[in-house]
């Protein structure tokens, strides 16, 4: 945990770092006619930013905050893996709906999730990864005429236009 | 009697069959994400938010109103029945709700908090109705600074009253200043903070993006943390006799009800403060005033009474503030905000003379989702348990995907869909380090808003700062807000001192 704060910590100071950097690309200080230029709200707020990342920096240095003091792991071990397991598989999600359309990976991560994370057997696991995507499409692309990224399974999506719109 | 008359109007408009139809959905669904554990209403409008872009704004306010009502109202079953707080809201009806309901009077608590919650709603919705017209009226007279000012007000209560790490508490206003002013630059007209030259950073960071990231994928990492064990579902039989006696047992709360309302009603038009605190100091108060204080923490109905009541009446305290000031009162309220401006409507004291029909449409609908929501909730309590039946690996995985199809459905941009990601896992790590996340989602809402007066303040007066100082209500808000900033520092420095006594009487 102590770790983590003092990392955190750091990161967020370098974070606020690399905005004042972006916000210089605009007038920080009093532009004649106009008023305080487009640069400096964001400017002197991550300047305010990096000022308290130093305060708890230093808080947590010297153990003033619980986390800086705490030697315990900033992520229980027992759940390291479900949770690494989720990131991993919701970035692959999005990832897929670039390549194949968000209707085929959503079927394809409740597939991974409710039958290999969930171990539901199989039918549930079969029942759920349908009927989601089916639902999903009738509420978004019939009801709401909203049209999710299809990929390459766009021209599978033909027939169902034709029938619906 | 032109609030009376206002009323009738807004009945109309909220008796329209659409707006009838969402209101009844919005709180059946609000009950339902209520009711699951660690799932609350700024969860379920963070995430529903996006479907109402296709509906017209009252409709749409009326839908998410629901929603955060029937969310209080849902947090109360898993409280009782699980023993886990259905959301923050509800952890203070878990200390005697649990107790009762392991005793075997799960039906006996789970009726107190149903009608605890139409009684604290139902006078928090009078005292809106009877505040927020005079209010408005009031709020008319502000311009920019004092605009400008109110806002630090709302900023300052979360650093003196929030309870959480200061530093951290003002790193994350901060932040969310700053992420807000990511995009084109309204007066300037130029393109700033465009990260790595990505070109989806040209219509800024939309709040519903860091919004569904922290209170959906970061909240769901926590719950999928925390939720190891397996949990006890309380055993429960609830049927119409069995209610009307729950509901006679409730005479003696009465006036703990009106009480717990009247304070949470006033806790939650604090931005800081809110349903939380609100439903907590309702049951300190309770068990303080109580002629048996050791029974509370081992089923006492008046436990489950106060808090609930307490964070019904929060949740329309909360509202005041929004609507009449356009400072939102509790992260739910922020995110409501966010998408009145996204409906093309501007919170504040205008709405009141511009679009009273959505302002009074909204106030009749309270009224009749909180009466809905109380009938729904007591007939429908088996529903909901089977909904806490569902197993954690389907609804997770259903949440996810409501998250990033929800996110992506405003823009159709996958750009907002990997920033949800992003600020999910972030948010979800800084939450494990105590930052706290309403002020950032408060600070991103309101960073728009403080930029543009604070530059047209300085503009109109020519860069004099000190418009703040002789401006009458400027001044009042900046003191306040400057009383609030320095609290913290001087009660530390009190304790210290008082330490540092302590200490020299030790020795001596």
């Amino acid at each position: 945990m102590r770790a983590a704060e003092l990392s955190t910590a750091a990161l967020l100071a370098v974070f606020s770092c690399y905005l004042m950097w972006h916000s210089v690309a605009l007038p920080i200080g009093w532009v004649e006619e106009a008023g305080p230029g487009g640069g400096a709200f964001p400017f002197w707020l991550s300047l305010g930013m990096l000022v308290f990342s130093a305060v708890i920096f230093y808080r947590g240095w010297r153990g003033a905050t619980p986390q800086g003091g705490s030697s315990e792991p900033f992520i229980d071990p027992d759940s390291r893996g479900i949770l690494l397991v989720t990131v991993l598989s919701v970035t692959a999600l999005i990832g897929l709906t670039h390549v194949i359309g968000a209707y085929a990976s959503i079927f394809l991560f409740m597939l991974f999730y409710v039958g290999g994370v969930g171990r539901h057997r199989w039918y549930t696991t079969i029942a759920v990864a349908v009927s989601v995507p089916v639902i999903l499409f009738f509420f978004f692309e019939i009801g709401m005429k909203i049209f999710l990224p299809k990929g390459i399974t766009e021209p599978l999506f033909y027939p169902l236009y034709r029938i619906f719109l | 009697m032109d609030i009376l008359a206002n009323l009738a109007g807004g009945f109309v408009t909220a008796f329209e069959p659409l707006n009838l139809a969402l209101m009844v959905l919005g709180c059946f669904l609000g009950l339902m994400i209520g009711a699951i554990p660690g799932l609350g209403s700024v969860n379920g409008v963070a995430i529903l938010l996006p479907i109402t872009f296709v509906v017209p704004p009252t409709a749409a306010i009326i839908f998410l109103a629901a929603i955060y009502y029937g969310a209080m109202y849902g947090g109360a079953i898993s409280s009782i029945m699980l023993g886990i707080p259905g959301a923050s809201t509800a952890v203070a009806t878990t200390f005697d709700g649990r107790p009762l309901a392991l005793k075997g009077f799960a039906d006996r608590a789970l009726v107190a908090a149903a009608v605890a919650s139409f009684v604290g709603g139902t006078v928090s919705i009078i005292l809106f109705t009877l505040f927020a017209p005079p209010l408005a009226d009031f709020a008319l007279r502000f311009g920019p600074s004092e605009e400008f000012a109110l806002m630090m007000v709302a900023f300052a209560t979360f650093v003196g009253l929030g309870g959480d790490d200061i530093p951290k508490t003002l790193l994350m206003i901060l932040l969310g200043l700053v992420l807000s002013t990511v995009g084109l630059d309204e007066i300037s007209g130029r393109p700033r903070l465009i990260f790595f030259d990505i070109s989806g950073f040209y219509k800024g960071i939309s709040f519903i993006v860091l919004a569904i990231g922290i209170y959906g994928i970061g909240e769901m990492l926590w719950t999928v943390e925390q939720a190891k064990g397996k949990v006890e579902i309380a055993q429960h039989t609830v049927n119409f006799a069995r209610v009307l006696n729950g509901i006679r047992l409730l005479k003696p709360t009465l006036r703990t009800m009106g009480l717990s309302s009247l304070l949470g009603y006033f806790v939650g038009m604090l931005p800081a403060a809110g349903a939380t605190p609100g439903s907590l100091m309702a049951y300190g108060l309770t068990k303080s005033m109580s002629k048996n204080p050791q029974l509370y923490g081992k089923g006492e109905l008046a436990g489950v009474v106060a808090p609930e009541a307490a964070n019904n009446a929060a949740s329309t305290g909360a509202l005041l503030p929004m609507m009449t000031l356009g400072i939102p009162g509790s992260p739910t309220t922020a995110i409501i905000l966010g998408g009145m401006i996204i409906w093309g409507l501007t919170p504040g004291p205008m709405l009141f003379i511009e679009q009273s029909e959505f302002v009074w449409g909204l106030t009749a609908s309270l009224y009749a989702a909180n009466l809905v929501t109380v009938i729904m909730n007591l007939a429908l309590i088996p529903v909901f348990i089977w909904v806490l039946r569902m197993p954690f690996t389907i609804l997770a995985p259903l949440i996810y995907v409501l998250c990033l199809v929800g996110g992506y459905a405003p823009d159709n941009v996958m750009h907002d869909v990997w920033l949800i990601l992003i600020f999910g896992v972030a948010g979800y790590a800084l939450r494990k380090l105590d930052y706290p996340m309403a002020p950032l989602v408060l600070a991103i809402v309101l960073g728009p808003l403080a930029e543009r007066s604070f530059r047209q303040t300085l503009i109109a007066e020519q860069g004099d700062w000190t418009v703040w100082a002789t401006r009458p209500i400027s001044a009042v808000c900046m003191l306040i807000a400057l009383a609030l900033f320095l609290y913290p520092l001087i009660l530390g420095f009190r304790r210290r001192r008082a330490a540092a006594a302590a200490g020299m009487e030790m020795q001596g």
